[in-house]
């Protein structure tokens, strides 16, 4: 008798699923998340109607820290694209970039040593050398403590359960916050800023003028700064750079490898852990220069200033599909117009929580992501 | 004195500990009566020595007292996150934001009631009930239209939960203003004013709010938990995140100004340890008998409850079945196991407990600041838990106790004495910790051992007794 109700119940699954294509009701869902997205978009298209100056000015910003984060999402979408790691020590490398450019800038004078060389150069370009020299120094601090961090807490946990490595990964993250929150090393407060190079803004109205300091530049006009379009240009010059250097050269192709399948990339004669050492190293370095340029950016710095950029970073990378790098790129992008937008038309303490809903929500809809490919199953 | 007090704090340490290993080998006793002269054994021992001076001074300080009740609530808190993370693989770190919502559930209960108005009560009791029919109600129609995307169900469920919700507010709120007459006025209180109601109140609070952690856990755990295991944990920091947020914004967005937002919450009713509160803290908890107050009578009350909960939770077949899936989803399945279910039923009762924990924690503290529930102090937990042993609740219990004492207590007295800056160091030497536990032992301290009661051969003993008695007939 019940194996006679059990066939019966399986035939009228098997005549219900012939019936209907794909599962039921899933137009509920689709319709739930349509509504939300119909409803932010006019939402946010009235506001920008009524003052379209203001919607640019904040697109504008929102691209700017977009462009910072999609220097420090790089180090995490290359980290996790080889290892699998969430590298939670990441942000804080970025803090150590800030910190060090500061340093270097505020109390030793190391952008002006051009000037202070040979006192007969331009000062343009004494500036330019003196700020380059500043990055390059906060990059290599980057890659020599990221390189660190690799090989003291994550090389031995190598094949031990993936949690174990993120578990560590917090351990790191939180012994550089505090350990740089400590008096005598960054102490716990809110440090302004020096900028090693002058600031320059521009509004826009009909044409650009430059903003005078002292003098109110005129309402309801569009502004930017040099501090933008530096950072514009750096993010992109990065991407470029990266792109270059994972498609066309060895170590490129050897981390592409590494990524795909470590055991048969050590067959094939690469040198697995010193190329994991060159993507730790690599990201640092970006995550370095991001730390400078939002320290410029933004003006103040502090030991816990590398956790929430951090993670939005990552979280950008999970949005463009993580081991992706033109992934990394637009997530950041829109994570930024999202914390923007957020900030300006809905309520400023929820940008984090925007930021988060956002990432829960693609990953639903599409769980590798927007530029992701399909997750192979490796052992 | 430093070295007095260490040895002090390392002797009720290992008194406290033996007390565990005591009150765990004694439930683990056959006999019901011995089991209950256990626990009010247990229980009677800490009361006197809270109870008790020793030329004056009290054996057990206020501050040690402290220190008790936040190892009880820590406790909670991470037996919910072993039971999540230890023994069913899924790396949350939301357990401190449910832990927040719990903590302000039960304060805002009570502090409503102290305040004469049973808004609180009446509204969240009776949204918790709608919440919980509503979600079986939908869980019910759900199972009909079998294969339903995760999406959709999220869909519905949360519709259902904000229509009672909505529900539970327009009757609450009548229903509330009703009562008002039962407080009386300030030089006469009502029936509903008296210490008595207070308490009942107080526990029911704390368990609403374990019922509210819980649902809201059912809510967020349903799409998040269908995520990939990195991305689950990324996405419940996101909802710790998003939970302080909340809190900071409880005045702003929230409709809730006694919260106080950023400010922190003041003026919760105190579980006091004594009677004679020597700093003149007016408390609508106050039982007093002498000198006894009713407060480590609840805290302990909850912590039996929290243990029963979860080893029976963790030997019943769903606890297995979280076992299973901890250890291999796709063999899980085949077996039979509905993985997607069973991680959602975990993750439901681990916030449960980290509920009840919060409720618990915002009495004995009668302050609540959103910047205790940050993420970042959101980790300790999950130190506890791996610094127990993944997967053993006695290492979630003693490293809970070794945690607070140590690292709380000591650690923070002791650098204290060294000087202004160095309780600073705390927070150092915390992540360097767990760097060398996680490369050194990755297993925690005490791997996977269970203590008396916690053990799983309770079930075998019952069998040969069984087969004893059989043979015997």
């Amino acid at each position: 008798m019940p194996a006679s109700i059990m066939t019966k119940n399986a035939a009228r699954d098997a005549a219900r699923a012939s019936k209907r294509r794909g599962p039921p009701l899933a137009w509920v869902g689709w319709a739930f998340l349509i509504a939300v997205a119909a409803v932010t978009v006019a939402y946010i298209a009235v506001k920008a109607w009524s003052q379209p100056i203001l919607f640019l000015q904040n697109f504008l910003d929102g691209l700017k820290l977009g462009f910072v984060y999609a220097l420090i999402a790089l180090g995490y979408t290359m980290v996790y694209g080889i290892v699998k790691l969430i590298n939670f020590a990441h942000g804080d490398v970025f803090m150590v970039g800030a910190f060090t450019s500061f340093y270097a800038v505020s109390r030793f004078g190391l952008h002006e040593w051009p000037a202070a060389l040979f006192p007969g150069i331009p000062s343009g370009l004494s500036i330019l050398i003196g700020t380059l020299t500043v990055i390059l120094l906060s990059m290599a601090v980057c890659v020599v403590l990221a390189v660190t961090i690799e090989r003291v807490a994550y090389k031995p946990l190598r094949d031990a359960p993936r949690i174990t490595a993120l578990i560590t990964a917090i351990g790191v993250s939180f012994f550089l916050e505090f350990f740089g929150a400590l008096p005598f090393v960054y102490t716990g407060r809110f440090i302004p800023y020096k900028s090693p190079f002058p600031t320059q803004a521009w509004y826009v109205q009909d044409g650009i003028h430059p903003i005078v300091s002292g003098q109110a530049s005129p309402d309801n006009t569009l502004s930017f700064s040099n501090i933008f379009l530096i950072i514009a240009a750096a993010s992109i010059l990065v991407q470029v750079l990266l792109q270059f250097i994972v498609k066309r050269t060895k170590i490129g192709i050897a981390m592409r490898a590494a990524s795909y399948d470590k055991p048969t990339a050590r067959l094939m004669g690469i040198n697995v852990d010193r190329v994991i050492s060159f993507t730790f190293a690599i990201g640092a370095a970006f995550a370095g220069l991001g730390g400078v340029l939002y320290a410029i950016a933004y003006s103040s710095i502090w030991s816990q200033m590398g956790i929430l950029p951090g993670l939005k970073a990552f979280v950008a990378a999970v949005l463009g599909g993580i081991g992706s790098i033109p992934g990394a790129f637009v997530g950041a992008l829109i994570m930024g117009q999202a914390e923007s937008m957020t900030m300006s038309y809905i309520s400023t303490p929820m940008r984090d929580a925007v930021a988060f809903a956002i990432l829960i929500i693609v990953l639903l809809v599409k769980p590798t992501g927007l530029f992701g490919e399909p997750a192979q199953e490796k052992a | 004195m430093e070295l007095g007090y260490l040895i002090g704090t390392v002797a009720k340490m290992g008194a406290l500990v033996a007390w565990i290993y005591g009150l765990l080998w004694g439930l683990s006793r056959e006999r019901k009566w011995q089991k209950a002269l256990t626990i009010v054994a247990a229980f009677a021992v800490i009361q006197l020595v809270i109870l008790s001076r020793v030329g004056g001074l009290a054996l057990f300080s206020a501050f040690d007292q402290g220190l008790l009740f936040q190892a009880i609530t820590m406790t909670m808190v991470a037996l919910g996150l072993n039971l999540i993370y230890g023994f069913n693989g899924q790396f949350s770190l939301a357990q401190w934001g449910f832990y927040g919502i719990g903590a302000y559930c039960a304060a805002d209960i009570t502090y409503r009631w102290s305040n004469g108005d049973a808004s609180g009560l009446v509204v969240a009791g009776l949204g918790v009930m709608l919440g919980a029919a509503a979600l079986f109600g939908v869980g019910a129609f759900l199972k009909r239209k079998r294969g339903v995307p995760v999406l959709s169900a999220f869909t519905f469920y949360l519709i259902a939960i904000v229509i009672a919700g909505i529900v539970a507010a327009r009757i609450g709120q009548p229903l509330a203003a009703s009562m008002k007459s039962g407080f009386g006025t300030a030089d006469a209180p009502g029936a509903l004013a008296s210490p008595a109601t207070m308490q009942i109140v107080f526990f029911l609070a704390v368990v609403i709010a374990g019922a509210f952690a819980a649902e809201a856990s059912f809510i967020f755990g349903l799409p998040v938990l269908s995520l990939g295991s990195d991305y689950f944990g990324i996405a419940t920091l996101g909802f710790a995140i998003i939970v302080k947020t909340l809190l900071v914004n409880t005045d702003t967005i929230l409709p809730f100004p006694e919260m106080k937002g950023g400010r922190g919450m003041i003026g919760i009713p105190k579980l006091l340890p004594f009677a004679n509160a020597a700093d003149g803290e007016a408390s609508g908890f106050q039982v007093a008998l002498g000198a006894w107050t009713p407060a480590w009578l609840w805290i302990f009350l909850f912590f039996v409850l929290a243990l029963v909960l979860i080893r029976n939770f963790v030997r019943s077949s769903t606890g297995r079945a979280a076992l299973a899936v901890r250890e291999d989803e796709i063999a899980a399945r085949a077996m039979g196991v509905d993985v997607a279910k069973n991680k959602l039923l975990v993750f439901v009762a681990g916030s449960f407990l980290a509920g009840v924990g919060g409720g618990i924690y915002a009495h004995y503290m009668g302050f609540l600041s959103p910047g205790s529930f940050d993420f970042i102090a959101g980790f300790n937990p999950l130190i506890v838990v791996v610094f127990g042993g993944l997967g053993s609740m006695t290492g979630s219990i003693v490293a809970s106790f070794g945690w607070i004492f140590f690292l709380e207590g000591l650690l923070r007295v002791l650098l204290g004495q060294l000087g202004t800056d160095a309780p600073s160091w705390r927070l150092v030497l915390y992540p360097i910790a767990l760097i060398l536990l996680m490369l050194v032992r990755p297993k925690g301290l005490l791997g996977t051992v269970e203590w008396g009661f916690l053990k799983a051969e309770g079930a075998s003993r019952i069998r040969k007794k069984a087969a004893a008695k059989r043979e015997g007939d």
